[in-house]
Order: structure tokens, then C-alpha cells, then sequence
């Protein structure tokens, strides 16, 4: 069953083609995820930007498969190692959810339990995944708060969530989830509701985890600043497809969708401190409304007749990276159409 | 002095607000959220108040326009001092933009009475026909168009909800605005349109901001000069780019350093300076300079004593012993 193909660069730890995920509401169904294709390989950070509505958080909920109820994944596959996940019962996902794939969130305040202990909290998760006994659990738990930094850990896991501070929470979570010793540790806005000099410590924090353990990482985040920072690969989403993907390097230095310029001009930094801020017309996108096209097209200063009319193909760039950008095909500045994508 | 006030629009003088907490059935504990502020700020200027949450930043905007009681301190405006007078005339010349724009404007009230209501309050028109166009006039100031005066808020986005809160406290015509983190709820791709549009504003209008916000990116850029709080004191003003280049105060050395940079060679090349800990308990200060606990160069001197703001050259001010 496990056909491992490993074609490509490195080993793909985790792969998502052609991922549909959509949310049944009372005003029609939405298409929060509409088409992802993307490759994550081992030991390496790949950081999803994008805006609300982009679907970068859905996607990593359909990775857990811990969507709303009215959600649910209609198409596509993600697979880990070689094995598509999507059709998983809840018995294998509750397995492979920790063990093999964790989740840290935004909100460390309200993503903690307040009625039980910090330590019980954590070798909760040792105890399902692992056949350890409590004491033992209660060592690897001392043992793993320590390792996310945290100070007195004998003290700590005695201890109630709203005694300790925002910062520590988030390591805390981060603790929790590295207990079972994933894979793939997934951090969806990690430091959003945090402070820039406690923000900084868990990622720094993050980086030297992800060292030591050699987990691969998914930072979902709309901070340009902390996607540099920390990712290698960069998948940009808006209006929940794909805009670009490629390194790091290739996205901040030589962007190839206009969604992806756009937001680099628009965004505060050395360069044009002095100079005024070039901004991304119109208002956020309706996903009950989405243009027949590109999704993009109704905020685009370039955007020409096909743009309105039909969605853009996934173009090879020369460098190698991948973007989905009419203006490419006017260009004919791309090496060749990516099969698969409609 | 009356001298010197009269150049500046805005200053405050050894601003305290102290709030009491109950730490017991019978005790109550002062919590000093604002612990002596003083600065000055001149027509058409924007003074950026940077620094973590919990530091009193969006107290010192609040207690300014009297939104609470000073404990202690000075406020002056235009060269009188207006910290016992009747506000209502002061909030004429000084209005707030705040942070949250879906909570700060009243979902039962259509945008017209929303930018109206501050006209009707200071009874700033002289019939009905002047009082829309005076609103439409705000509108287009602020980029919404005119169809949108009989709306109510919800069919808002967030960008265009903010639009809406900064026409309403331009309607009295203010000549100082505290805008209280106004661009961190809003999604990075509308940031730029506000922001420029508060400088387009300054510019057509001569107003003066205070800036509160705590990304310094954005802080640095729409700012003329730059104060940097911890725990309710300022430890660091200077112009913005001497702040970014000359950074003095240990503590705005690491904010700097912890800033992310939105480009991946910079930022791989960063260099660091992570603080150790958190902010301690404003309930429980460290005597002295309340930075020494996280402080690398922290002294004997730092804990028994608080460091006062002194000039370095070029108004760049520093409240540290060893910097």
C-alpha cells in the first residue's frame, strides 16, 4: 500500500494534492480550500501566508482533519509517507493525530485546559499514545519541560494554566504536542496573540526543537516578517488556491504572482521606510463570491480579460518555483504548465 | 515654560494612573499602569508610543484625553492646562481612533449618525442640509462613497469599519488625534491603506498623532519621533530613524532585534537579543529601574534607584545608568 516514490528532492514527508476542502453553510457551500498542491520534506519548515479567507488555516485543519462539522475534505489526497490519510476512520486519525502529525494554535490562553494541571495535561497525551506508566509519563513530561525551556518544571506541572504567563503557555502547548515525538509539527499563527520579544523566543525556541527532534515544520502565519524568519519553503494562498510556491528566496526576491508583489510592497520595511506604502486595492475576498477567474483579479492593477474569465494554470518558472499568474502566460516568461491542475 | 508650551500642541508632565486592585478581601494593591510619562508633541507631528502589552501604552492615550482620572501629573494643550478643566471643549481639538473597529462603533447606528453624531454633540452645523453634506465631506475625505452614509456598519469590512472611525473623529475638525493601535486588527494587504491614509490626512490637515502600537515597522514608518514604554515609564525617546540606528536603552535594543524582518537574508543574518523571562507584574515592580530583572548589564545602582530620562545630543533621551 505504501508505494514510496521518492522522485523529487529530499524525502517528501507529507504531500497534499490537489486538496478540496469546503464548509456547508446556510447561505451555500464555500470553498475555503480549493485545489493545494504542495510537498513537505523532512526536517524542513514550509510557512503558508496568506490573509483571512485565504484557507491557510483550513489547510492545516484538513491535514488533522480537525474541521468544523460542516466542513469536510470533498476531493483530493494528502498523504503521508506514501499513505493517503483522507480516508482514515476517527479510530486512525485519533492515532495519528500526536504520534505522527501535532498542532500548536494561536490562542494559548484559551487552547490550554484551565481545570487540570499543566502536567496532567501533558502526560495525557503520553499516556494515550504510549503504553509508559504514569510515573514514567510523569518523568518524560519533567523532562520535555525542560526542553521547551521552561524553569522549576517539578514546580510547573503542578501547576493551573492561569498561573502562568502568555509566553509560557505557548511553550507549554508546544510541549504537548512534541511529547509524542512527531513528524510534523504544524503552528498555526504560533505567535499572533504574543509580544515581539516573547515572539521571539518561541520561534528561536521552535528552530532549535526542530534541531534537535528533526521534525518538519508548517507555520501557517500572515506575518511576512515571521514566515523570513523561519521558512524554507513558502506557500502563498489567497482565496483558497495556491497564488506561489517556492523557497524562501524565490517568493521575497523574485515573486512571479502579482498578489505576491502586491503584499511585498505593501508591507513597512527598511527600503521604503521613507517612501509611501504601496497598498493592495479594494477589501478582502468574499469566498460566497468568488470571481469566475482568479481569485486575485478584482484587486489586481494588471489584470487583463482572461484573468476575470478563467482561473490561471500552475506555471514552472525558469528559477524553478511555481506560480499561478496570467501574466506569466502574457510574459511568456514560464518553462511549462504544471499537469494536474484545472 | 508658558513660553515653551505654547510651541507644542500636546504635552503631558510626570503623567501618573494608578488603579486599584484587590489582592485580598481587605487589601487593595495600587497598580501603577502609568508611572510617571511625561512628552511633548508639536502641530502636525506623530509621536509613535511603542512597547509590550501591559506597559501602559493604550492608558497614557486614554488618560491624556481624560477617558480616565489622572492620579498624578500635568496635561496640557495648546499651552493651557486642561487636566482639571471640563473636557468637552478639549475633545473638540483631541480625539481617539481606537483599536478595535467592531466594537467601537454602534451596530444600531447607520454610518451618517455614526459621523454625525460628534457634529450634533458640538452643534457644529446649522441645519439639516449642512450637517450631510459636512458627513459626505467626510466620507470622501476618508475614501467611502456616498452610498454607503444609510448603512449600517456590518456590511463593513474591517479596513473600511476603521475608515468609518477615523471619519468620525476628524468630524469635529481635531488638531490631535490618539490613534490606539489602529492597523493590528486589520489584514496586511488593507494595513497600507490606512496607514497611508493617515499620513494623507496629516498632511492635508496638519493634525498630530499620538501612534500607539506595538509592531514597530509600522511605528517607524508613519512616525516622526519614537517613545518607547516599559511597565509605565518611557525609558527611550528620539527622532525614528536615530531610535532604529542608534537604539541606546538595553531594553529597545532587544525590542529591535526581536522585530522579524520580512526578508529572508536579513533575517537569517539577524542577530538576537532574546530576553529572558516575561514582563513582571506591574502589581509587584522591581525596585529601581523596572527593566533591571531582564536587564544583561543590570547593576547594584539599577535596583536601588530609577534612572531619569537625560539628553544624549539631538533630543535622544535615555532613562538607563550604564547607557
Amino acid at each position: 500500500m505504501a508505494d514510496k516514490n521518492n522522485k523529487g528532492n529530499g524525502s517528501p514527508l507529507l504531500q497534499l494534492i490537489d486538496l478540496h476542502t469546503s464548509f456547508t453553510t446556510d447561505n451555500g457551500e464555500v470553498q475555503a480550500v480549493n485545489g493545494v498542491n504542495f510537498t513537505l520534506n523532512e526536517g524542513t519548515t514550509l510557512g503558508i501566508v496568506g490573509e483571512s479567507g485565504s484557507g491557510k488555516s483550513v489547510t492545516a485543519y484538513s491535514i488533522m482533519q480537525i474541521l468544523e462539522k460542516n466542513g469536510h475534505i470533498t476531493s483530493g489526497q494528502i498523504l503521508y509517507r506514501g499513505q493517503d490519510i483522507t480516508h482514515y476512520t476517527e479510530k486512525q486519525m485519533q492515532d495519528f493525530r500526536g504520534k505522527n502529525v501535532s498542532i500548536i494554535f494561536q490562542d494559548p490562553m484559551t487552547s490550554l485546559n484551565p481545570v487540570y494541571t499543566i502536567g496532567n495535561q501533558i502526560s495525557e497525551a503520553i499516556l494515550i499514545h504510549s503504553d509508559k506508566t504514569k510515573e514514567e509519563a510523569k518523568a518524560a513530561t519533567i523532562k520535555m519541560l525542560e526542553l521547551v525551556g521552561i524553569n522549576d518544571p517539578e514546580k510547573r506541572f503542578k501547576q493551573y494554566p492561569h498561573e502562568l504567563s502568555g509566553g509560557m503557555r505557548q511553550r507549554i502547548m508546544i510541549a504537548m504536542a512534541l511529547v509524542s515525538e512527531p513528524d510534523i509539527l504544524i503552528a498555526d499563527e504560533p505567535t499572533t496573540a504574543l509580544d515581539v520579544t516573547i515572539q521571539a523566543q518561541i520561534l528561536e525556541l521552535m528552530q532549535e526543537l526542530q534541531k534537535k527532534l528533526n521534525m518538519a515544520i508548517i507555520i501557517v502565519t500572515h506575518d511576512l516578517g515571521v514566515i523570513a524568519q523561519m521558512a524554507d519553503e513558502i506557500v502563498v494562498m489567497y482565496g483558497g488556491r495556491i497564488c506561489e510556491r517556492g523557497t524562501a528566496d524565490h517568493i521575497f526576491y523574485s515573486p512571479c504572482h502579482e498578489y505576491t508583489k502586491g503584499l511585498l510592497r505593501s508591507i513597512p520595511s527598511v527600503e521604503n521606510m521613507k517612501k509611501k506604502l504601496v497598498p493592495i486595492a479594494g477589501s478582502p475576498i468574499n469566498l460566497l463570491n468568488m470571481p469566475k477567474g482568479c481569485a486575485f483579479c478584482t484587486r489586481c492593477d494588471n489584470a487583463m480579460k482572461i484573468c476575470l474569465e478563467e482561473v490561471p494554470p500552475e506555471l514552472k518558472m525558469p528559477d524553478g518555483h511555481f506560480a499561478s499568474c496570467w501574466m506569466n502566460v502574457k510574459n511568456g516568461n514560464y518553462v511549462s504548465e504544471v499537469p494536474g491542475n484545472e | 515654560m508658558s513660553n515653551e508650551n505654547a510651541k507644542c500642541l500636546v504635552e503631558v508632565q510626570d503623567l501618573q494612573e494608578h488603579f486599584p486592585i484587590k489582592t485580598g478581601f481587605f487589601k487593595k494593591t495600587m497598580l501603577k499602569a502609568v508611572d510617571g510619562v511625561s512628552f511633548k508633541i508639536n502641530p502636525g507631528e506623530t509621536l509613535g508610543l511603542v512597547g509590550e502589552s501591559g506597559c501602559g501604552k493604550t492608558t497614557v492615550g486614554r488618560t491624556l484625553l481624560r477617558l480616565y482620572k489622572p492620579t498624578g501629573g500635568k496635561v496640557f494643550f495648546d499651552g493651557t492646562e486642561v487636566t482639571d478643566r471640563n473636557m468637552q471643549t478639549y475633545r473638540k481639538e483631541m480625539q481617539m481612533v481606537f483599536q478595535d473597529p467592531y466594537s467601537s462603533l454602534d451596530p444600531r447606528m447607520t454610518v451618517e449618525d455614526i459621523i454625525g453624531e460628534p457634529l450634533d454633540v458640538h452643534k457644529l452645523y446649522s441645519g439639516k442640509g449642512e450637517r450631510r453634506d459636512k458627513i459626505l465631506e467626510l466620507m470622501s475625505l476618508v475614501g467611502l462613497n456616498a452610498e454607503h452614509a444609510t448603512r449600517y456598519v456590518h456590511e463593513f469590512s474591517g479596513g473600511q469599519r476603521q475608515r468609518i472611525g477615523i471619519a468620525r473623529a476628524l468630524a469635529v475638525n481635531p488638531r490631535f488625534i490618539v490613534c490606539d493601535e489602529p492597523v493590528s486588527a486589520l489584514d496586511v494587504s488593507i494595513q497600507a491603506q490606512v496607514i497611508n491614509m493617515f499620513e494623507e490626512l496629516q498632511e492635508k490637515l496638519g493634525v498630530a498623532y499620538l501612534f500607539i502600537a506595538h509592531d514597530l515597522l509600522v511605528v517607524h514608518h508613519i512616525s516622526d519621533r519614537i517613545a518607547v514604554m516599559y511597565l509605565g515609564r518611557i525609558v527611550e525617546t528620539a527622532d525614528a530613524d536615530e531610535l532604529n540606528e542608534n537604539p541606546m536603552h538595553p531594553y529597545t535594543l532587544s525590542l529591535l532585534s526581536a522585530v522579524p524582518i520580512p526578508d529572508p537574508v536579513t533575517a537569517r543574518a539577524q542577530k538576537r537579543i532574546i530576553l529572558e523571562g516575561d514582563v513582571p507584574s506591574p502589581l509587584n515592580m522591581p525596585s529601581g529601574c523596572a527593566f533591571r530583572t531582564r536587564c544583561r548589564y543590570a547593576t547594584e545602582q539599577c535596583a536601588r534607584e530609577c534612572p531619569k530620562l537625560t539628553d544624549r545630543g539631538n533630543g535622544h533621551m535615555v532613562a538607563c545608568w550604564n547607557h
